[in-house]
């Protein structure tokens, strides 16, 4: 990375926390962490709720931030791009200014209540963990909104998108998936449904978690298959390269789209 | 005539006198015990030792080695206890103690070694028809069984340290195997590794309390045809199956800790065709399946924790009569699950961490009924693949829509009287 990139990214940061989101994204994290410490006490158990917040908030504000944040952007974009600025240094810096701030907001908003209750080096790596995947939706559902927000220039219509897009991989993609279960329950689905679930990042996200925080349930007679393939090395490292495809194709998509559009 | 009487009267004397000898003998023979009563210190062959023993003896063990197997035990009233570092070593070759006397009293040995016999079931104390046997504070270390009682009656089975070697369930025996007992009682032994760490087949009053059974092959503690029977205050840990206990009936089990029992097959308490009996303040701690009851009637569930289990209870249709009450179930992923619209059992008056109706009196009970089978429970009854769709908002919105207007989830099972806060501390 040159300096322009950093220089670039740096304005772009400054610009995030003059406006209030990422301290409000932030409040939000630590009160919702902290209430759960207050309420249910141990930190397994805030883990396992905080499992569910991450895999319904994440995605959503992710998705809906971000194809904002890149409209909102515009002008400053277009004003940046009269410099002598290359457009994949612009895009780089666009990207990070919104992924950086929220996967710090994130992590440092659940962490900080983990290490005021003690408990943080006691659950270091099963929070680690979460926060990796935490992350990893972050970076996932941005690179998603950029792709939408570089698609269609109106407005209503790329935010709709992202509305139905966050819809489409939170609820109907499951609902597709129970579909197939119920049509084809006579055949053996433990392989298919494996490979289509690892389609949907967010599913893959959920998946991944479960095998770590709420194993019992998935020692089950079909419950082990998963288990046993998500929780070995190799399943692992699918869930990364999964994941890091997620990333890569949209993200690539956009930063293509970018470097040809006509501002 | 006279003759006749004197013949009599003589006769009755002798008889008189014979009895009074007999009766003399018989009273003289607990007052010379106690002088019979030796305490012999043996240092070579034990076996030779125990031949030699009278009933009463007391043979102190000698700290050391022995490599001794099958060493047999055919006289009554005699104690083996062993001094700190007593070890017999079967050397892979048979059982090491049987005994087949009434009160013998096996005391803090270490034993290992006993071998595995694909023919024989060799272990390391075995008890074959006796009463009164005594087995305390030994130390049991690979060996194919650790105590097998068989045909025995009123014996005790204390602080004995057990721990098996097989690594498959077909290569190895149980930690405590009691056949065809009566009146045993099982008390603060520790038993891992083993096939079950507890087995009882045709017990009868047997009580086995305070023990932990951990990380064995099969079951914690497998119980079979017993009745009148109570285990209490044990816990069970990793075991690969759980506890399992079938077809028995006045089974009280309660205190006990079930936690961890993690698999396809492990259950907390797997329930098979059991009658009147009891399941009262236990404790199930991130069990696969905390409860799984089949064809067992009569049985009240009261005043237990379910925490973090896969599945709380997991109740067959066959299953009918049950009562559970005073439970606290907490943050497990599917409280209740069956296999029927139909249903014969009751809840009431537990504590459900999923129930989200309201309390206008402050009466502590919700003014709601809840309906602890979830349409997902059902669902991955039907699809078990379908566990792979847990924690999806789709899944919470079908919960939603069944609880608002119920169509496919037992009409019968409700907790009416759901309790708004935990009963249990």
């Amino acid at each position: 990375m040159n300096t322009n990139t950093l220089k670039l990214i740096k304005y772009q940061l400054r610009d995030v926390m003059r406006s209030r989101w990422v301290i409000f994204y932030l409040l939000f994290f630590v009160l919702v962490t902290d209430a759960l410490f207050r309420f249910g006490g141990t930190g397994d158990r805030v883990l396992l709720s905080l499992m569910n917040i991450v895999l319904l908030v994440i995605p959503l504000v992710s998705i809906m931030l971000g194809t904002m944040y890149l409209y909102n952007s515009r002008e400053y974009t277009e004003l940046m791009l009269c410099q002598p600025v290359k457009r994949q240094q612009m895009f780089t810096a666009l990207f990070s200014g919104l992924v950086l701030p929220l996967s710090a907001t994130v992590a440092a908003g659940i962490s900080l209540p983990f290490i005021w209750n003690g408990v943080f080096i006691s659950h270091f790596s099963a929070l680690v963990y979460l926060l990796a995947t935490a992350v990893g939706l972050t970076i996932i559902f941005s690179a998603l909104a950029f792709a939408i927000a570089l698609l269609t220039e109106d407005k209503i219509k790329g935010l709709g998108l992202a509305i139905v897009l966050w819809l489409f991989f939170a609820v109907i993609y499951d609902g597709l998936i129970l579909l197939v279960i119920y049509m084809f329950s006579h055949y053996p689905l433990q392989q298919p449904v494996l490979v289509i679930s690892m389609l949907n990042p967010l599913d893959l996200a959920r998946i991944a978690l479960l095998i770590q925080f709420e194993a019992s349930t998935l020692m089950g007679f079909t419950g082990a298959v998963f288990q046993r393939f998500f929780g070995s090395g190799t399943g692992q490292l699918t869930i990364l390269l999964v994941m890091l495809t997620w990333i890569g194709i949209p993200l690539g998509w956009a930063a293509r789209r970018f470097v040809q559009k006509d501002f | 005539m006279e003759f006749a009487m004197k013949n009599l009267s003589r006769r009755i004397f002798i008889l008189l006198f014979l009895l009074l000898f007999a009766g003399s003998s018989l009273l003289a023979a607990p007052s010379a015990s106690p002088s019979a009563e030796r305490e012999i210190r043996v240092s070579g062959n034990i076996a030779k030792a125990v031949e030699n023993a009278r009933p009463g003896d007391v043979l102190r063990i000698v700290a050391g080695l022995y490599e001794e197997t099958e060493i047999t035990i055919k006289t009554s009233r005699i104690s083996l206890l062993a001094d700190p570092g007593a070890i017999i070593d079967g050397g892979g070759k048979g059982h090491i103690f049987i005994i087949n006397a009434d009160s013998v009293t096996i005391d803090g040995f270490k034993l290992r070694n006993t071998g595995l016999s694909h023919v024989r079931d060799w272990a390391a104390i075995r008890v074959e028809s006796a009463v009164f046997a005594e087995i305390r504070n030994n130390e049991l270390e690979n060996n194919m069984f650790g105590i097998y009682l068989s045909r025995t009656k009123d014996s005790l089975i204390e602080n004995n340290r057990i721990s098996g070697g097989g690594d498959r369930e077909s290569n190895s025996g149980n930690g405590i195997h009691l056949f065809d007992t009566e009146r045993i009682q099982v008390r603060g032994n520790i038993i891992q590794h083993h096939r079950d760490g507890i087995y009882l087949e045709f017990a009868k009053e047997v009580r086995i309390t305070d023990n932990k059974a951990t990380d064995n092959r099969r079951y914690g503690l497998h119980y079979m045809f017993s009745k009148d029977s109570e285990y209490s205050r044990n816990e069970f840990r990793r075991n690969n199956a759980g506890v399992a206990v079938m077809y028995s009936q006045n089974v009280d089990m309660s205190g006990n800790i079930f936690a961890d029992n993690l698999g396809p097959a492990s259950y907390g308490i797997l329930l098979k065709d059991i009658d009147n009996s009891l399941i009262g303040n236990n404790h199930f701690l991130n069990n696969t399946i905390g409860i799984y009851s089949e064809g067992s009637n009569n049985v009240r569930v009261e005043h237990n924790r379910f925490e973090r289990n896969g599945w709380a209870v997991k109740i067959w249709a066959n299953s009918t009569r049950n009562v559970f009450t005073g439970n606290a179930f907490t943050d497990n992923t599917f409280d209740v699950a069956t296999n029927s619209s139909r249903h014969y059992n009751t809840f009431e008056r537990n504590y459900w961490s999923a129930y989200d109706g309201y309390d206008l009196e402050g009466d502590g009970i919700g003014d709601v009924p809840h309906r602890p089978v979830r349409l997902y429970s059902i669902i991955v009854e039907r699809n078990p693949i379908a566990l792979i769709l847990h924690r999806s908002l789709f899944i919470d919105f079908l919960d939603l829509a069944e609880r608002v207007m119920p169509a496919l989830t037992p009409q019968t099972l409700v907790d009416d009287y759901p309790l708004m806060k935990s009963p249990l501390p």
